[in-house]
């Protein structure tokens, strides 16, 4: 047998329009943990969506060789026969049952035909003894935190009899206690003789853990290191964001900052769904003219930081702290109120959140401001589609006509219909979430141009992203947070890529 | 863009799949009603048949209406049936051991509808519980309330003939002739008004280059709809005239199609029903507009009790059973679509006319009522299933 468990070869997968693996190499030894890192939408999940069979054999090119042979997995169910495992960073455990339920849930120990509860409570109560959690099998899943309910599906995972153990950033989530636990149980598992393959952000837990580190980069492999090769957290930094950066971003020529627009202070607040604070003590400022970039990897808190700002108020919250608006304190209980206010958000998930995907560019692009079109008790049609028609061919919205519905537009041309949509509601804030999430080079360009036109006609714009480049190339002024937290606040001309990833992986 | 350039055939084939949801409707309604006519030697198509199944139909019509918008935006009011018996039954009280005014009365059982939809709307929107445990709720609670408000009286006769005219009476004339006048003016007056409008937004798309009909289409729809317009109105007016409650359904088709495609709100159901999420971060009060819903549908429900009560000229026990089957059948053959989002009171009323001529032919026919139920619910199924199928396309 070779000395690797598992190698995959020359893996290219591609979605339309995209490649999201470029002919990946990954090698991993039997017995040892293996971190996979990354930027976001390196290509991470995507490779372990194709070796888990979630991405099934035949939709990618390359090949998977498992313990010496080529497999071909058809769907999860047969990764997990040869013992391979995956457990998500969204947990899949059922909160309304027991543990020993959920361990043995979808390979249920059956005598004849009827599930052997005995049985499987004894086993499930010796899966739990094997991550170490001292809990009653029986309890509720859902009574348990987030770090005893990540063990619970390790526990699931050994009950598969797993060789090869999949973790996609299992500490996201964790406070420091919990995740200590959780890498030691990965240790322990370790002298077992289970493989496991970690994906992180932390670099901290990762040079701690490690034997081997792989590094993603544009859906390529850049590197794979012996934990004795490298030499720390910096190295690995310039691997992940180790690019060329391009031309790509629009100059702006001349820059003028008026007074502070809006600003948070001390903004804290408390999700009440996950029963925690999300956003600890918050102080940014944005000023007329301006564009401060909020950077930080996914879960960082920048999203839940935007909508608490824009008086989503069911879902959040705020404990303490104000929000200012030209120096001038504001309480938002609903959008509405931050609209007529001059706040807009663009939001990152444009198909969620942002359009209605079944009515057209016309309705899209009036829905926040209709009120500027209303006549009486009607909404004046032909003013509304003159607005339409602005908005189409100043911004360059790529479609036959107004009447197009948005659900049929390519990524790029919804994002500018999600733009239109708040510039015709005039505000003096725009925050633009993601604004260039899965959107090609070109949308990309004009998107900023459009960014650098508004903030030069006095408007301010906070922009949320996770793209480093993206974030450095436009903003005046940068922001990065982590865990809910401002981690730093860093000047364009002082903000490099290393500094500002090391403040977004900081905990 | 602008007019079509295509060749006349391949246009009529192209607005054939791009709008066989929408045709299918009118095919089903045709087919059905020609079966209907056919079956009962030509009394189906009879003028005093016509004029019977518009009565029939107009408390499923308001009601259907009503339910329209809720289920656009995703919900479902169950309770629809009892609510209108109830209301039925709180009319004829007033009117006969009150001897409340019957005008009064209605406006009194309109109220009384808007405080259930009140009711329900909030538990909905600030409690949170799910429409479709509520206005089942509904259902137990308003048939309880029916049964009791009628316990001492049992079955009541309303002798108010303003009110009994509501559902069986037709609008007077200013001649003694054969033909009645008033009815023909006023059926020559919506065509023309129709005609105009059609006109003036077939003009003002292609100014802004939009699709439209080719001229000779357009021409062939303009006159084929005025001309059913018309061979309606002559049947009617051969016979009695415009019955009332054509003129309150057509009111409330006209007040609600307004409300739908050119107001805020209008956008704000549609935009609800699209996405729910998008909509609340856009500015849209999302828990009032459904409150507004509710409040709708169970005022239309209330509407659809007086004029239910109206046609049999008496509240019974069991007025309201089903009347929620076939107002959700309604709009649904309308082509509501089961995901929200889409839907028009303009169609619904087609779905009304459907399922109200099956229950109006096959009574005729003296087909068994449960026969009736089964084979409604067969349409149905067979509407939903077509719309989802084409809408995956």
């Amino acid at each position: 047998m070779s000395d690797y468990i598992l190698e995959m070869k020359g893996i290219v997968k591609e979605f339309p329009g995209v490649k999201a693996l470029d002919n990946v190499n990954f090698k991993v030894k039997r017995g040892e943990i293996h971190c996979l890192v990354g930027e976001n939408g390196a290509g991470k999940s995507t490779l372990m969506k194709v070796l888990s069979g979630v991405y099934p054999h035949g939709t990618y090119s390359g090949d998977i060789i498992y313990n010496g042979e080529v497999q071909n997995f058809k769907r999860i169910a047969d990764s997990e026969e040869k013992g391979i495992v995956i457990i998500y960073q969204e947990l899949a455990l059922i909160p309304e049952l027991s543990l020993y339920e959920n361990i043995y849930f979808g390979h249920e120990i059956v005598k004849g035909k009827a599930i052997d509860w005995n049985e499987t409570i004894v086993k499930g109560a010796e899966m739990l003894q094997k991550v170490g959690l001292k809990a009653d099998p029986s309890m509720k899943v859902k009574d348990l935190g987030v770090g005893n309910q990540q063990l619970v599906e390790i526990a699931k995972a050994l009950s598969k009899d797993v060789k090869l153990l999949i973790l996609d950033e299992p500490t996201a989530s964790l406070n420091e206690d919990d995740s200590q636990n959780l890498l030691n149980l990965m240790r322990e598992l370790k002298a077992q003789g289970v493989t496991c393959i970690m994906i992180s952000h932390k670099l901290r837990e990762i040079t701690a853990i490690a034997d081997t580190i792989t590094v993603l980069r544009d859906g390529s492999t850049v590197c794979s290191m012996a934990a004795d090769e490298y030499y720390g957290e910096a190295e690995i930094i310039k691997h992940m964001v180790g690019r060329e950066m391009n031309d790509i971003y629009p100059k702006r020529e001349k820059k003028e900052f008026g007074a502070k627009a809006l600003e948070l202070k001390n903004w804290t607040v408390y999700d009440p769904s996950l029963g925690r604070e999300i956003l600890h003590n918050v102080n940014i400022n944005v000023r007329k003219g301006e564009i401060v970039g909020l950077q930080g990897l996914m879960g960082a808190g920048r999203t839940e930081l935007a909508l608490s700002i824009f008086g989503n108020t069911p879902n959040y919250k705020i404990t303490s702290g104000g929000l200012f608006m030209n120096g001038e304190e504001v309480h938002f209980k609903h959008p509405k109120e931050a609209i007529d206010k001059g706040l807009a958000y663009v939001s990152e998930d444009r198909k969620g959140n942002g359009l209605i995907l079944m009515q057209d560019i016309r309705y899209n692009t009036t829905i926040a401001n209709l009120q500027a079109l209303v006549n009486g008790l009607a909404i004046n049609e032909n003013e509304e589609i003159n607005v339409a028609n602005r908005y189409k061919d100043s911004i360059n919205i790529k479609a036959p006509s107004i009447e197009q519905k948005v659900g049929n537009l390519s990524g790029g041309n919804q994002q500018k219909v999600q733009i239109a949509k708040w510039m015709f509601a005039e505000p003096k804030v725009l925050i633009l979430d993601e604004p260039t999430r899965g959107i090609d080079v070109g949308a990309k360009f004009e998107i900023y141009s459009l960014m650098n036109k508004l903030v030069a006609e006095g408007m301010s714009i906070i922009m949320i992203s996770s793209e480093l480049p993206e974030v450095l190339g436009m903003s005046d002024r940068l922001y990065v947070m982590s865990e809910g937290t401002i981690t730093g606040e860093l000047s364009i001309e002082e903000a490099t890529e290393e500094k500002v990833m090391a403040m977004a992986i900081k905990s | 863009m602008g007019e079509n350039k295509q060749g006349l055939g391949q246009e009529i084939v192209t607005l054939l799949k791009t709008n066989i949801r929408d045709y299918m409707m009118y095919i089903a309604l045709v087919v059905i009603m020609t079966f209907f006519a056919i079956k009962t030697g030509g009394g189906f198509l009879g003028a005093r048949n016509i004029a019977n199944l518009i009565n029939q139909a107009g408390y499923v019509a308001v009601m259907a209406i009503g339910m329209t918008i809720i289920l656009i935006i995703v919900h479902i009011d169950l309770s629809v049936g009892y609510v209108a018996g109830f209301c039925g039954a709180i009319a004829a009280i007033l009117m006969t051991k009150y001897n409340v005014n019957e005008w009064v009365a209605i406006v009194v059982v309109l109220c009384i509808g808007l405080l259930i939809g009140l009711y329900q709307g909030l538990l909905v929107t600030r409690v949170g519980v799910p429409a479709f445990v509520t206005t089942l709720a509904g259902m137990f609670i308003f048939r309880g309330l029916l049964n009791l408000t009628l316990q001492e009286t049992g079955t009541i006769i309303i002798p108010n003939e303003g009110f009994n005219a509501l559902s069986n009476g037709f609008i007077p004339d200013f001649t003694d002739g054969d033909i009645h006048m008033l009815t023909l003016i006023i059926g020559i007056v919506l065509a023309v008004l129709m005609a105009f409008s059609e006109i003036k937004t077939r003009r003002n798309k292609l100014k802004y280059n939009f699709e439209v009909l080719s001229t000779p289409l357009f021409i062939v729809k303009l006159i084929a709809v005025s001309a059913i317009i018309m061979v309606i109105i002559w049947t009617l007016a051969s016979y009695q005239g415009l019955p009332w409650t054509a003129v309150i359904v057509g009111v409330v088709l006209f007040v609600y199609n307004y409300m739908l495609n050119k107001t805020k709100l209008g956008r704000a159901i549609y935009g609800i029903g699209g996405n729910a999420q998008a909509a609340e971060l856009s500015g849209i009060n999302v828990k009032k507009v459904t409150l507004f819903a509710f409040c709708s549908v169970s005022v239309m429900a209330a509407l659809g009790g007086v004029l239910y009560a109206s046609r049999l000229q008496s509240a019974t026990p069991t007025a309201g059973l089903g009347f929620e089957m076939d107002a959700i059948a309604s709009s649904y053959i309308g082509g509501v679509a089961v995901s929200g989002g889409i839907g028009r009171v303009t169609n619904t009323i087609i779905g009304a006319l459907v399922i109200m001529s099956l229950t109006n032919g096959m009574n005729l026919m003296g087909v068994d009522i449960s026969y009736q139920y089964i084979v409604k619910g067969i349409i149905f199924i067979i509407a939903v299933a077509f719309d989802v199928r084409t809408r995956k396309k």
